[in-house]
């Protein structure tokens, strides 16, 4: 009866699981990749700027404004102050994709977890929580962060707070649904059976299955949230002068826009390159995602 | 033969539309008034056409949906009250559903679908994956090739034992097998009735066997329950069911078996059409609108399921004297 050790110790078989799946199935889109890492590239250049930047970014000369690219020195130019432009656009990229990803991911927190409370519950709770979501998500989304950005005040915090609200319902709706159609699947049922309180099985029934599409459908929201920080910049209510982000330097050069229109377009090509790239990313990770068993 | 679990007057009503106020304007009684025992150690069957509350009295028994009225003891104990708090009950009732697919969580692996319940109970990680491990074995799966799998990489009869090893896994009394073996091949099907059958006896399990094949019933079970929209028309052995069925849905039902011996088939007439509505079931006796034998007494009155003796009950006029059936005794006894 006495087995050696090594006969009992059996080699258990263990599947891949579900999110290497996905990774495997994204590695295999080339534009989901190639948007991943200009992505990765943006973010690396955000967190090394003080060494990729060749000036200071707040440093002017009013000696040299609004020169265009190519010019000696700049690759891509000065701005109306005479500050250098590629040092500003590596800067903005900070600001910029913070402003992007803070709001999302901050209303990702909450949105998710009111969202399955609702889904889970169901009945009036979910009405009470979903209706509420629903007079938020009534106004165009764009108002929504001009009038809260707007009442808070000018700053990027208030500006963070305006667009979290704003980003809550939309987040909170996906996640009621997704919940909603998990909650009554055999296996909830199953795990109710078993005697398991609800705290439980959202942890380990109901999360696995929700959080990965409430995920991506966020980071889809990624793109947008950039260019409403951008907006609000724009409009004066969100980062204040002379921090660098991408949609301030357009307000600020709009006047150039006769005289240097190529130096005016640099910093909408910014944003248009990282909510494109963030966009396609998540498309790509979307269908990945979609696994048919 | 002691009684395990007493059901009195199980009811369901499902609202169909409410009002402005959500005040329930109409309502399909999927159960109604279902009062059955089950006894320690046998194998109590459910049969009936689809719609007819099957799964929903199933479904009522481990609380997954809010019975409108009715009391469920086990042991004597009324589940639900501080008696025997729903936790506790389901350490004792486990349930195998017909989806073998939808009941198993699709992120999670075998072991951890079949560990989840008894850790929900207190049992540490480790012991909780080794008595999968034993489980997944007892059921007829190699624990290091299917542990560590997903569902989608099983076939259906893997994934129905996986099922059987997860209602298990909180060693139950009673098992609960909602059309269990349903989706099955035949081949599957019989390899898995034997495993339950086996289980049966190493365990000393008791079985609620839902189905809608009969002749999967009469292969597992001890006594039989024909249901009928929502009501219970007979309850017998089943042998005494199967050779003198006494309701005339239960021989309805039975003569529609496909027989393989020409000289026993039955010549009962198979039922016609449709149930009716369940929003809106004919009042008296259900089945009078389809019953051969119906006659006005039927359809003024709800028959009660009289007793005949050895354990046979049924729920019709024609059996139950003085009910005003011509083919009724005259008289009450």
């Amino acid at each position: 009866m006495n087995a050696p050790a090594a006969a009992l110790a059996v080699e258990f078989v263990r599947s891949p699981g579900y999110w290497s799946t996905v990774l495997r199935r994204f590695a295999r889109d080339p534009v989901a990749v190639a948007a991943a890492a200009v992505v990765l590239g943006l973010i690396l250049m955000a967190v090394f700027a003080p060494w990729l930047a060749p000036q200071d970014p707040l440093q002017g000369m009013t000696l040299r404004r609004l020169r265009p690219p190519g010019t000696e020195g700049y690759p891509l130019g000065t701005d109306e102050l005479g500050r250098d432009m590629l040092s500003r656009l590596i800067y903005g990229a900070r600001i910029s994709l913070f402003m992007g990803i803070v709001p999302v991911f901050a209303a990702l927190l909450v949105g998710a977890t009111i969202g399955i409370v609702a889904g889970y519950a169901g009945g009036w709770t979910n009405t009470v929580l979903m209706r509420t979501m629903d007079v938020f998500f009534a106004f165009p989304s764009v108002l929504l962060a001009v009038a809260m950005a707007g009442a808070l005040g000018p700053g990027i915090l208030n500006s963070i707070l305006a667009l979290t609200l704003v980003f809550v319902p939309p987040i909170a709706r996906v996640a009621e649904s997704v919940t909603t159609g998990v909650r009554s699947r055999d296996y909830v049922e199953a795990a109710k059976a078993s005697g398991a309180g609800a705290f439980a099985i959202i942890r380990k029934h109901v999360l696995g299955n929700v959080l990965g599409p409430i995920f991506v459908y966020a980071m889809s929201l990624i793109a947008v949230c950039m260019i409403l920080a951008s907006g609000l910049s724009f409009l004066g209510l969100g980062v204040k002068p002379p921090m660098p982000d991408w949609g301030l330097m357009l307000n600020t050069l709009r006047t150039a826009i006769y005289t240097q229109p190529l130096l005016c377009a640099l910093p909408g090509v910014m944003i248009f390159i990282t909510s494109i790239s963030f966009n396609l990313m998540t498309d790509g990770l979307r269908s990945a995602m979609d696994i048919k068993a | 033969m002691t009684t395990l679990l007493e059901v009195r007057g199980l009811v369901k009503h499902f609202p169909v539309k409410t009002d402005l106020f959500g005040r329930v304007k109409s309502f399909v009684s999927a159960v109604d008034e279902v009062d059955f025992d089950l006894h320690e150690g046998e194998t109590l069957g459910v049969v009936g056409e689809s719609g007819c509350g099957k799964s929903t009295t199933a479904r009522l028994l481990m609380h997954l949906i809010e019975p409108t009225a009715g009391t469920i003891r086990f042991e004597g104990r009324t589940v639900g009250t501080p008696e025997l708090p729903w936790k506790a009950f389901r350490r004792q009732v486990q349930m195998v559903f017909q989806d073998s697919y939808a009941s198993l969580n699709p992120r999670l692996t075998v072991s951890e679908s079949i560990a989840f319940g008894p850790m929900v109970h207190g049992v540490p990680r480790r012991e909780a994956e080794a008595r999968a491990n034993a489980l997944l074995d007892r059921v007829g799966l190699e624990p290091s090739r299917i542990a560590g799998r997903f569902t989608h990489e099983l076939s259906g009869g893997q994934r129905q034992r996986v099922n059987i090893a997860r209602a298990l896994a909180l060693q139950p009394r009673v098992l609960v097998l909602d059309e269990a073996v349903s989706a099955l091949d035949k081949s599957v099907e019989a390899q898995v009735l034997n495993l339950l059958l086996d289980l049966k006896e190493e365990f000393r399990l008791t079985y609620l066997f839902i189905s809608h094949d009969l002749e999967v019933v009469r292969f597992m079970a001890t006594r039989v329950l024909v249901m009928y929209l929502g009501r219970v028309a007979e309850l017998g052995p089943t042998e005494a069911l199967y050779t003198g069925s006494r309701h005339p849905y239960t021989t309805a039902l039975l003569g529609s078996m496909l027989s393989m011996d020409p000289d026993r088939r039955t010549d009962a007439a198979p039922i016609s059409g449709d149930p009716p509505n369940p929003i809106d079931p004919p009042a008296g006796c259900r089945f009078h609108t389809r019953c051969a034998s119906a006659e006005p007494a039927c359809a003024s009155r709800v028959p009660v399921l009289t007793a005949l003796g050895g354990g046979h009950a049924v729920a019709c006029h024609m059996s139950e004297p003085g009910s005003g059936h011509s083919r009724a005794a005259g008289r009450a006894a």
